[in-house]
């Protein structure tokens, strides 16, 4: 094994990161706690670094490292930039929350960029063991940030359930790994694609092992009838750390959905189409009706992410290059819809008071019209209202649905939205037409406010001009 | 020499009783952190087994991380147990029930 098959140089960024992270928990230790923003500064710059390096080393060629665990192609390029960009607006919108609870303290930011590093791993692997570790990287972190507030009773119940559910995902997965290393003998993803185009006639036990792999990503990602920690997570968790949760590992979740279903077991898409489609309708389904009957915001935008999720298997499940082009649009442009919408949250909650639920917004307009306008981008973009971009992603996922024939799941993705677009603008009722109960000033440093209105600026013109992003997400499917 | 089809089965067996370890209980968390232990070796047990009649190191190799994995989530899992006992002063799963909606 020589040096050059280690192929160091393509995986800068995450060396970079990894770097960084340890130097921060290093110097996190040696703060006073009212040196504390140090910690922070650090952590911005670490992921501006790591989204620069990205950035700078984008290739349009596919090029390994570490004995082919390690993948680097446009498609990761991509998704790990707007990773870095939805963590470092998360880690803006969550300062001020932080310091208002006491919980402002360099382990938020370890741990978040900890999680950052899984979710590049699980973004660039090439190899069963790279996704695993990866992914256990992102979970265990994020475990561990749910149950951040040590105080928060709520908090540790949440964490504690994302924790066992987490595992037993993990475990799901693993057991679908190691089934399919069975049958086809590797563990590297190109090998088992390879192999799989051999074997021609069908074969139980890969169809077992697929059951179980399809299982936990689901799992993972949320799926309805595995979403029963998605609410209850979102709920308890501090809502920094949900914001956090609900963005940018949706995007990793996308990525290895890819990696494994897409690349390795590109062969048993008939199978697996099958099972996508079950979760795909029952998460539009459960999500969008289920959320009508939440008056907890946290816990109905937790609902919302249920059904964002059956739409973005829409776009997996139709098996072309269209499709997948247009589920990595719908996850990137979701990613940044749900981390504005939690931002308000985050906007209009101070010490002692939460804010998270509906009611709290009720006359949002009165107090401050900019902010109560930024969520109704964020709500109508959710709720697929033209010109947001919301829009455009629910309509390329319908059109590569309409295109493989299956117009009955297209129309039923349709009348699920349409159902669904009630709880949203109920929302906007609430903020518009209603008399505000409370009048305190909104009070928040200039930056979140600056990044607040660029994430829903950024909404509303992807809406106007979505074709870059479009033909981005078109162009790493080619 | 015994089969790889016995091996596969002791592990079947072993992740079912896990995981209905894990949906049945009702009593302690602690026995629910066990189960998550024994699914994870449940899965080890078939790695091992594929990897010895595939003669393929790489299982074996896998198996090493998934180890270190549990080592480290069994930290976090019994860490998420002391918060949880410190605001509750409960570890009884049915008391875990303040988040509905």
């Amino acid at each position: 094994m020589t040096l050059d098959a280690l192929n160091i140089s393509i995986a800068w960024p995450e060396i970079f990161l990894l770097s960084m992270t340890c130097l921060l928990l290093i110097v996190d230790v040696f703060l006073k706690q009212s040196q504390r923003d140090a910690s922070y500064l650090i952590a911005q710059f670490t992921l501006l670094g790591t989204l620069v390096l990205t950035w700078v080393n984008m290739t349009t060629e596919r090029a390994e490292a570490f004995n082919g665990t390690f993948v680097v192609d446009p498609l990761a390029d991509v998704l790990k930039i707007f990773i870095c960009l939805v963590v470092a607006l998360v880690f803006v919108y969550s300062r001020d929350y932080l310091k208002d609870r006491n919980i402002f303290k360099g382990e938020f930011y370890v741990l978040g960029l900890f999680g950052v590093l899984g979710m590049m791993i699980m973004v660039s692997s090439n190899h069963m063991l790279s996704l695993y570790l990866g992914l256990e990287l992102l979970s265990l972190s994020m475990y561990a940030m749910v149950a951040f507030n040590r105080e928060s009773g709520s908090s540790a119940e949440a964490a504690m359930k994302y924790f066992v559910l987490g595992a037993i995902a993990s475990g799901m997965l693993l057991y679908g790994i190691s089934i399919i290393y069975g049958v086809t003998g590797s563990l590297s993803i190109p090998v088992i694609a390879e192999s799989l185009v051999k074997q021609s006639e069908m074969n139980i036990g890969l169809v077992f092992g697929l059951v179980f792999l399809v299982v936990g990503l689901a799992f993972k990602l949320g799926a309805v009838p595995f979403h029963m920690w998605v609410p209850d997570v979102y709920h308890g968790a501090p809502t920094t750390v949900t914001s956090y949760i609900a963005s940018a590992p949706k995007i990793a979740g996308f990525a290895i959905i890819i990696r494994i279903l897409v690349e390795a077991l590109g062969a048993l898409q008939e199978d697996w189409q099958g099972m996508l489609i079950i979760l795909a309708v029952l998460s539009l389904g459960v999500g969008n009706v289920i959320a009508i009957a939440q008056t907890n915001l946290k816990r109905m935008l937790a609902y919302s992410t249920i059904s964002h999720v059956g739409f973005i298997l829409l776009g997996l499940l139709a098996g072309t290059n269209a499709g997948y082009s247009s589920a990595m649009f719908y996850i990137l442009v979701y990613s940044l819809m749900s981390v504005g919408g939690f931002g308000i949250i985050l906007l209009l909650s101070r010490a002692g008071f939460e804010s998270d639920e509906l009611n709290d917004l009720k006359g949002l307009n009165k107090r401050s019209p900019w902010f109560a306008f930024m969520m109704l981008i964020f709500m109508f973009s959710m709720a697929g209202v033209p010109p947001t971009v919301g829009f455009w992603a629910k309509l390329s996922v319908l059109t590569a649905v309409v295109e493989i024939d299956m117009l009955w799941l297209a129309l039923v993705a349709v009348f699920f939205s349409i159902i669904g677009v009630y709880y949203y603008l109920r929302v906007i009722k609430l903020m518009y037409f209603d008399e505000p109960e409370d009048t305190t000033e909104i009070k928040n440093t200039t930056e979140m406010q600056m990044a607040l209105s660029l994430n829903g600026l950024i909404i509303l013109l992807l809406g106007v001009y979505p074709s870059a992003l479009m033909s981005l997400c078109f162009s790493v499917f080619a | 020499m015994i089969p790889l089809s016995s091996y596969l089965t002791l592990a079947a067996i072993l992740f079912a009783i896990s995981l209905a370890g894990i949906f049945l209980n009702r009593k302690n968390i602690i026995v629910i952190l066990m189960c998550v232990e024994l699914m994870l070796l449940a899965v080890n047990i078939n790695f091992i087994a594929f990897s010895h009649f595939l003669g393929d190191l790489s299982g074996q190799v896998f198996v090493f991380f998934i180890l270190t994995v549990a080592a480290a989530e069994a930290a976090i899992g019994l860490a998420i147990l002391v918060v949880l006992f410190r605001t509750r002063s409960t570890i009884n799963v049915n008391d875990l029930d303040n988040l509905k909606g």
